[in-house]
């Protein structure tokens, strides 16, 4: 294990949130309500906590992928204890478990809030909150890599751990350029977005809150009734289309820039992703049809949900905790299907459940034939069997720790609707859940306990398990021990 | 790539970052891929086995295609069309030389093919003009040259040579009693009475790019340069200078072993090759009706000893396993023999070969990759070749790099006193050669235009002459 290296890449991750306060602090600064001061001065321990750690470049800067996958997950959950600090110092979330709770959500593009009351709080600190949605989407190590050389060529083992999806390539030889390009792909799309809000009337702060909830399809809004508030088709629109296209493979909208055309149309994931929501936003509002007499309402009001939930977003344009049975538990299955791999949202991936169907279904041939041969693709491509392992023990994984969090979380003695809800919506990124947490809901009145275990889903959905499971891996942490006779 | 690299920002900044695309993920593409990779090029690889690929994609900051290199598709999907130069090392002539021809067709701006079988040698000239290859590369030739050049000075541990062999650079060991111990090296010219520079200086782990003041230890490997004639009576006045070598045995017949025959046999030496493989030896014999050609197991102690192996002046181990030819070299070594070179195509364990006394170790994918670097480099620069000559020396932790001072490209260092140069740190400007002169500059000498210059540093960045100097 490379100690040293893993504490100046952490240095370095406190160096680049300190930056990040700056913006939020300037908000504060520009409202005048007071907590500038929290904010800031978190800035200022960050920069000096990173400063001091990165002090001395370490001699040998090798990380081999052990170290990537610690590394990665130390650098959210330092992250996410920083970035708790403004809200807590500031009074207005008076329990710190409850500002990690607020921040773990906001970093993992959850959305999932303990706030009672959304409107009460300051603009300084609502900004920070969404801001955080914006970082987290993307990732903020990709986001290092970017801008700063971290080590020889290895770091492919940070990407690969933080970037979802079964297989993580890269567009351009170089992963520093790859990172680049990412980046810039999705600072243009954001601008974009908050122009389009903009021209609907929606003032600048709104705009670029929202744009940054969208972007990271995190969810946290700055008004009770969410994005209800604004009661408005074309933002519902907007907002809708905006966040399906943060849930799509930013690696499409590279080849869109390259201009190849007819790469995008054979994106097998890509046809999936818009069938299932073209499905699905069909069947709901079909079945809310009763509930808002027109078509074009239930359409507008489906494709919202929809939209928001299979990329795990969370906003709401209604409180479909109170839509029919078949809508409710059609959300909840697009929870778990999530956005595409190599997208800012979360879940399980449309890809890995490509690769699981067709597997299960190379499976069912093999027992009709058993002498056959069948090569699996999937964009046009064999895929390899250890890619297939991998997304059935990821899938296991997955559900054992759904499993493990619904029986902890119902130490509440909650109803069975908002116990397991709370979990997928943690779990899988995606904020409001059914009953009590439901999109008008909050997580307030959930014991520590739970809030613990949700804070650790969060992290676990957003780096896709296996970083937050080398953590606890006990001979990760081995070193080197000469014995004494 | 231990190291974190600054030329990847520097190249970058310059835009001169090359995009290469190398064809074939074996020895040589491996290899190939790391320095180039760590040089701050684009790289793309393209090979048949994903899991070949993995390894490349992992270790370094690549991009990895899988699939058929010769393909248009393939070679699309790897943007031939945008790259500078298409490497090709699959382990196919033909394919190599197709790859080439694809990519010349899809708009790549070099290729380099590897083209290794001896049969095509005769006609390696018109095919590089037909198919516009930049160059072939040939790793077993390349290797045998080096090994005859071996065989020729025996008391070097390695030998490389400068602008067209006016200058040679040779490393030796320091043995007990020889009169350079205890000396400083500014002294070493008048003590001898010759003209000489040692300018690199490995001692156990360490490697010195030595001042003026530095004093030698017995064990020291230093690395020296000097003109042939100079360097001839240094090893006299050493009293190292052994007898010429005469016989040969060569244990294992590959491609090395004929290329590295023929030349010896054109020296004037007498070559014995062992192989156990009788098609093999049967093709040798065919080939190379000079030499003498033994059937039978190279690594047999009673064969080497019935084939009179005391009474050889040089062996060299050239079979396909590393652990046999270090064995043979071994036994060899405790004969005495003038010379012993050994063959190793994996160089993780260096610092075990030294203490085992395997001195003389040739890896052919390292010269090939040399090679390729060094065009590469030249590639980079606008003005074109200049660096002309590039050897690695002390285990490839020291650079020596011969530039030709053209006239647009330093300007600034021309006519001014090296002692007012501000150069780098560990670097050490070796030789200037001024047509036939060969000069060994002190602090009032200067660079001028046309001359060659001959750098040695540690610093593995060098791609132009102003480069030296500390910016």
């Amino acid at each position: 294990m490379n100690y040293a290296m893993i504490a100046y890449i952490l240095g370095t991750i406190l160096k680049t949130e300190a930056v990040l306060l700056c913006l939020p602090a300037g908000v504060a600064l520009a409202y005048g309500e007071g907590d500038f001061l929290p904010l800031a001065l978190t800035a200022l321990g960050a920069g000096i906590g990173g400063l001091a750690l990165t002090f001395r470049k370490p001699g040998n800067t090798v990380i081999y992928a052990r170290e990537g996958f610690v590394v990665t997950s130390l650098s959210w959950i330092v992250m996410s204890l920083v970035g708790a600090v403004p809200f807590y110092a500031a009074g207005q979330i008076p329990s710190y478990l409850d500002a990690v709770f607020e921040t773990v959500s906001g970093f993992t593009t959850t959305g999932a809030s303990i706030l009672t009351d959304v409107e009460a709080m300051t603009h300084g600190l609502l900004f920070w909150r969404s801001f955080t949605h914006w970082v987290g989407g993307m990732g903020v190590l990709v986001f290092l890599l970017a801008i700063v050389p971290l080590a020889g060529g290895r770091n492919v083992h940070i990407m690969r751990a933080e970037s979802p999806g079964p297989v993580v390539g890269k567009l351009v030889p170089r992963v520093r350029d790859t990172a680049l390009i990412l980046y810039g792909i999705y600072i243009a799309m954001t601008v974009i977005l908050i122009l389009f809000l903009l021209m609907g009337g929606m003032p600048l702060y709104d705009s670029a809150v929202h744009a940054f909830g969208t972007a990271g399809t995190g969810g946290f809004g700055i008004w009770g009734d969410s994005i209800a508030h604004y009661d408005s088709a074309y933002i519902d629109v907007v907002l809708g289309v905006g966040m399906v296209l943060f849930g799509v493979n930013f690696n499409i909208y590279y080849l869109l820039l390259m201009g190849k055309f007819t790469s995008i149309w054979k994106s097998e994931e890509l046809r999936w992703y818009l069938g299932i929501i073209t499905g699905s936003t069909l069947l709901i509002a079909w079945n809310t049809l009763p509930q808002w007499g027109s078509w074009l309402r239930s359409l507008r009001f489906a494709f919202f949900q929809v939209g928001s939930v299979i990329t795990t977003t969370g906003f709401a344009t209604a409180d479909f905790n109170l839509w029919p049975e078949l809508s409710r538990m059609l959300l909840m299955v697009l929870m778990l299907v999530g956005a595409c791999a190599g997208s800012t949202g979360g879940g399980m991936k449309v890809s890995r459940l490509i690769i699981m169907m067709k597997s299960a279904k190379r499976e069912i041939s093999r027992m009709l034939h058993p002498r056959s041969v069948y090569t699996l693709k999937f964009e046009g491509k064999p895929l390899e069997n250890q890619t297939i392992y991998n997304t059935f023990s990821y899938f296991f994984i997955l559900v054992g720790f759904i499993i493990g969090s619904t029986l902890l979380i119902s130490l509440d003695n909650m109803d069975f609707d908002s116990t397991f809800s709370a979990v997928m919506a943690c779990i899988n990124n995606i904020g409001p859940g059914l009953g009590v947490v439901g999109p008008m809901g909050s997580y307030a009145t959930l014991s520590g306990l739970s809030k613990l275990v949700l804070i650790l889903d969060m992290l676990l959905g957003r780096l896709e398990i296996f970083p937050m499971m080398m953590l606890f891996a006990p001979n990760i942490w081995v070193t080197k021990r000469t014995q004494r006779i | 790539m231990c190291y974190n690299n600054p030329r990847r920002l520097k190249t970058q900044e310059r835009g001169t970052t090359v995009k290469i695309v190398i064809v074939g993920d074996g020895k040589v593409g491996q290899a190939l891929t790391g320095r180039l990779a760590e040089e701050g090029h684009d790289v793309v690889v393209i090979d048949n086995s994903p899991n070949a690929l993995r390894n490349s994609v992992e270790v370094y900051d690549v991009m990895g295609i899988s699939g058929n290199g010769a393909s248009y598709a393939v070679q699309k999907e790897a943007g031939v069309q945008e790259a500078d130069l298409l490497i090709a090392a699959t382990s196919g002539d033909e394919l190599n030389l197709l790859c080439c021809m694809v990519a010349k067709k899809l708009g790549a701006k070099h290729t380099i093919a590897r083209v290794r079988n001896p049969d095509y040698e005769e006609q390696l000239a018109e095919m590089k003009e037909e198919l516009g290859l930049s160059m072939t590369v040939n790793p077993e030739q390349a290797a045998a040259r080096e090994i005859a050049r071996m065989l020729r000075f025996p008391s070097a541990l390695k030998l490389d040579s400068f602008a067209r062999g006016q200058v040679e650079l040779v490393e030796i060991k320091v043995k007990a009693g020889s009169p350079l111990l205890g000396q400083a090296l500014f002294a070493l010219s008048e003590l001898l009475g010759i003209r000489i520079l040692i300018c690199a200086v490995r001692r156990g782990e360490e490697v010195y790019i030595p001042s003026g003041n530095f004093v030698l230890q017995e064990g020291d490997k230093i690395s020296i340069t000097a003109s042939p004639s100079e360097l001839d009576s240094l090893f006299r006045k050493l009293g190292i200078y052994r007898q010429k070598i005469h016989r040969v045995m060569v244990v294992g017949g590959g491609r090395i072993a004929y290329y590295l025959a023929k030349q010896l046999l054109k020296l004037g030496m007498s070559v014995k090759i062992i192989d156990k493989d009788p098609q093999r030896c049967e093709q040798l014999s065919d080939a190379l009706p000079k030499a003498q050609i033994v059937l039978g197991d190279g690594s047999d102690r009673e064969l080497l000893e019935e084939e009179g192996i005391e009474d050889m002046d040089a062996l060299v181990a050239l079979t396909g396993m590393d652990e046999e030819n270090i064995i043979i070299s071994m036994y060899a070594g405790t004969l005495g023999l003038a010379k012993v070179v050994t063959k190793i195509n994996r160089m993780s364990f260096q610092e075990i070969l030294d203490g085992a006394g395997i001195e003389s170790v040739i890896t052919p994918k390292g010269i090939t990759v040399n090679q390729i670097v060094r065009y590469v480099r030249a590639m980079e620069n606008s003005q074109g070749s200049n660096v002309e000559t590039l050897h690695r020396i002390v285990g490839g932790r020291v650079e020596a790099l011969e530039f030709n001072a053209a006239k647009n490209c330093a300007g600034d260092l021309f006519g001014v006193p090296l002692k007012d140069l501000r150069t780098r740190q560990n670097l050490l400007i070796a030789c200037i050669i001024r047509g036939r002169k060969v000069i060994y500059p002190g602090g009032n000498d200067t660079i001028e235009a046309g001359d060659n210059v001959i750098v040695v540093t540690t610093n593995h960045q060098l791609q132009d002459l102003s480069d030296i100097l500390d910016r």
